[in-house]
């Protein structure tokens, strides 16, 4: 029998962190890392592209209370960016902090759906994007908070409160917009068709989503669709609209290939920390 | 005719044990809403924990100008409060 | 925001009408003068009731109006910090307008009305948020000088005679008391940053300066109302004395940021104890109030738009309702 080289304490260390499953063919450490910067990427992105959505509403709501309560939803959601972000920077470990992070990637790096890009429209098409965005949203939260990684789950505990909150405001609007006038439903019809294309990239799993939710990091999307379709259908069936037929899917975002809106958003969000590089504000 | 939304009258209980308490109005288009742009406007800080609100309309008042008839008699019924009674300070627990 | 600039000669309501016992104008002064309050169902005179609408109501139209500007910087704030604070700080303006149409309102005006009257430009509102913003350290202008002035003047509105104005103050000045420490924060970053954010934060300084010392209104020896404003207790301290304290408590924290005050005539005044400050240009005044400010047509515009755009939805939750009821009682 042919003696076995030495395990040397520089591989048990290595082997104390690697995956549990998977030894011989993950490459585990660095793309767990990459993977869970990825991931949190994703989660801030969306947060933060809503959130500066919410933004452009100042001034422009239909009533004051609404004003009130739009910018409620965005502060909401820049407060969950700037978690997901700092914890994006953190797992990196290369020094970028969420500021940094949110001001100076440009559209390829940037990892959010579709859908949170879509301009504002009118205050119907804002609202389809918000039910549907905090409906998925709020699925997705609410399992991270058993995610194994117990950074997410304590941001995913704090932010499911506020998601709760904000698909159901957004679903009482599709109600009353659905329900309410003819223009009203003429326009809420014509918001939720803007929108159907990006619903499928919201519980898109690719390889990255895969891994960790081998590992219980990532919650699995795919699993959401059946109740996210169930209160879909029922809000809408309140509401007295026709169910969804889904278009081709327009899937991109998780990658860096966004829509056309997404780089003026961001040259407008942008514009300060990238023309005074070494100003603090 | 103004076209707004019904007025609603907010009372917010600040927190378990106290009484919920008036703290303003929101204008709403049902009761539903009229919860939520409650807690929109009046529960930004911490201020609540639960929410009252109730449309303005169907609050009957008491007539200012009867405040004399409804008010002024208890001024007179001093015997309704402990301190009218004089009891000697030996006597203890009372 | 507090708007006492507004109370301009031959605007008031006449102090008694024809047709009101004397006795019960008498009464209610007493009250007033007693540092009694007023409540809605309370018997009022109808000049109390007139002035007071138009207090309250262009106080309102201030906070809404006064959104845009600011409201302006919210997609560019510079940081995720910032845009967070100037968002909510934003959003206390709209809940203060809010707060303040429903104080009028208990005075038998409309929202709907009052919001006509302003997009019709009958009603007026401060003349400082008819100036743009030119750059981030605006925002931190505005705060710091704007939100300053507006904290003396509201701060001894929390005693007026009208009870639900009052107490809408007393909810304003609570949330408000954030707003001027953070822009004083933009300018002191702004102040000592790079020589570019210098730039902005004195250039800003000369842009907001004066007409900030202008939302305290015309002197006093112009401004015929203010003695039926404090007998009303509408009103509490004078223009001009609220003027000097602000220029007292201001140029030394501009000199604690390193910034000139853009007036070559102040100075300290060891014999007064107060600093003495240049002329104000009263014509350019009374020209933003007549609504010649230079971005006064794109802020009624912001607001028109605003609102017309927002009928459908607002008339779209009304038909909800009647149709729900319909189904209740059906």
């Amino acid at each position: 029998m042919p003696s076995l080289p030495t395990i040397q304490p520089e591989d048990e260390a290595r082997a104390d962190g690697a995956s549990h499953e998977g030894v011989f063919d993950a490459p585990h450490v660095e793309t767990h890392a990459k993977d869970l910067f990825d991931y949190a990427l994703r989660l801030g992105d969306d947060s933060l592209i809503l959130g500066q959505r919410l933004g452009e509403w100042c001034g422009r709501a239909p009533a004051l209370e609404t004003e009130l309560s739009l910018a409620n939803l965005g502060l909401d959601l820049i407060g969950q960016a700037t978690l997901f972000l700092a914890l994006a920077g953190e797992v990196e470990g290369r020094g970028r902090d969420a500021d940094r992070l949110a001001f100076h990637r440009d559209v390829l790096q940037f990892r959010n759906c579709l859908l949170v890009e879509q301009p504002n429209g009118d205050f119907a098409r804002t609202i389809a994007r918000q039910f549907l965005f905090s409906t998925a949203q709020l699925a997705l939260f609410e399992g991270l908070t058993r995610s194994t990684d117990p950074r997410l789950a304590e941001i995913a505990a704090k932010a499911a409160k506020e998601v709760a909150y904000h698909a159901d405001i957004a679903a009482d609007w599709v109600v009353r917009l659905g329900d309410g006038t003819e223009e009203s439903r003429r326009r809420m019809l014509a918001g939720l068709d803007w929108c159907w294309r990006f619903v499928d990239e919201l519980f898109q799993v690719d390889a990255v989503e895969t891994r960790l939710v081998s590992t219980g990091v990532a919650v699995d999307r795919a699993s959401l669709r059946p109740s996210f379709d169930a209160r879909v259908a029922a809000v809408l069936e309140e509401a007295a609209l026709p169910a969804p037929v889904y278009p081709r899917a327009v899937v991109g975002g998780r990658v860096g290939h966004h829509s056309e809106h997404l780089g003026h958003l961001l040259a407008v969000m942008q514009f300060l920390p990238r023309t005074y590089p070494d100003a603090v504000w | 005719m103004s076209k707004d939304w019904p007025l609603w009258e907010v009372f917010v209980r600040m927190r378990g044990g106290l009484s919920h308490k008036h703290v303003g109005s929101v204008h709403a288009p049902d009761g539903e809403l009229a919860v939520r742009h409650a807690r929109d406007v009046y529960t930004r800080r911490l201020e609540g924990v639960s929410l009252w609100v109730v449309k303005s309309a169907d609050i009957v008042a008491s007539d200012p100008a009867q405040a004399g008839p409804l008010f002024e008699p208890a001024e007179s019924k001093v015997y309704r409060h402990p301190t009218f009674y004089d009891i000697p300070d030996v006597v203890k627990h009372i | 925001m507090y708007t006492p600039e507004l109370g301009k000669p031959g605007a008031a309501a006449p102090v008694s009408r024809r047709g009101e016992a004397r006795a019960f104008v008498a009464a209610v002064a007493a009250r007033v003068a007693a540092d009694e309050f007023i409540e809605p169902k309370d018997w009022m005179p109808e000049a109390y009731r007139r002035t007071l609408i138009r207090q309250i109501s262009q106080h309102a139209h201030s906070e809404i109006v006064g959104m845009l500007p600011e409201g302006n910087w919210i997609s560019r704030a510079p940081s995720l910090r910032r845009k967070a604070v100037l968002l909510a700080k934003v959003q206390d303006e709209g809940g203060h307008g809010l707060y303040l149409y429903c104080a009028a309102e208990t005075l038998g005006a409309s929202r709907d009305e009052m919001t006509e009257a302003l997009l019709a430009g009958k009603a007026k509102y401060s003349t400082i948020f008819n100036y743009p913003t030119l750059t981030w350290a605006d925002i931190g202008a505005i705060g710091w000088l704007v939100d300053g002035a507006a904290i003396m003047n509201q701060v001894p509105l929390q005693r007026t005679s009208y009870g639900p104005y009052a107490r809408a103050m007393v909810r304003v000045c609570k949330e408000e008391s954030f707003h001027q420490r953070q822009g004083f924060e933009i300018m002191m970053a702004m102040a000592n940053g790079t020589p570019e954010q210098k730039e902005m934060a004195q250039d800003a300084l000369n842009r907001w300066w004066w007409p900030s010392l202008m939302m305290f209104g015309p002197p006093d020896a112009d401004s015929p109302n203010s003695a039926q404003g404090f007998r009303w207790r509408i009103k509490r301290d004078s223009n001009d004395d609220l003027r000097q304290k602000f220029v007292d408590i201001t140029t030394p924290q501009a000199e604690f940021l390193g910034l000139t005050v853009p007036d070559a005539d102040l100075r300290w005044d060891a014999d007064r104890g107060h600093y003495d400050f240049g002329a104000i240009d009263w014509e350019e005044f009374y020209a933003v109030v007549r609504g010649e400010g230079p971005v006064a047509k794109e802020r009624m515009e912001a607001r028109r738009e605003a609102w017309e755009d927002g009928a459908w939805v607002r008339e779209a939750a009304d038909a909800y309702e009647a149709k729900r009821q319909a189904r209740a009682a059906a």
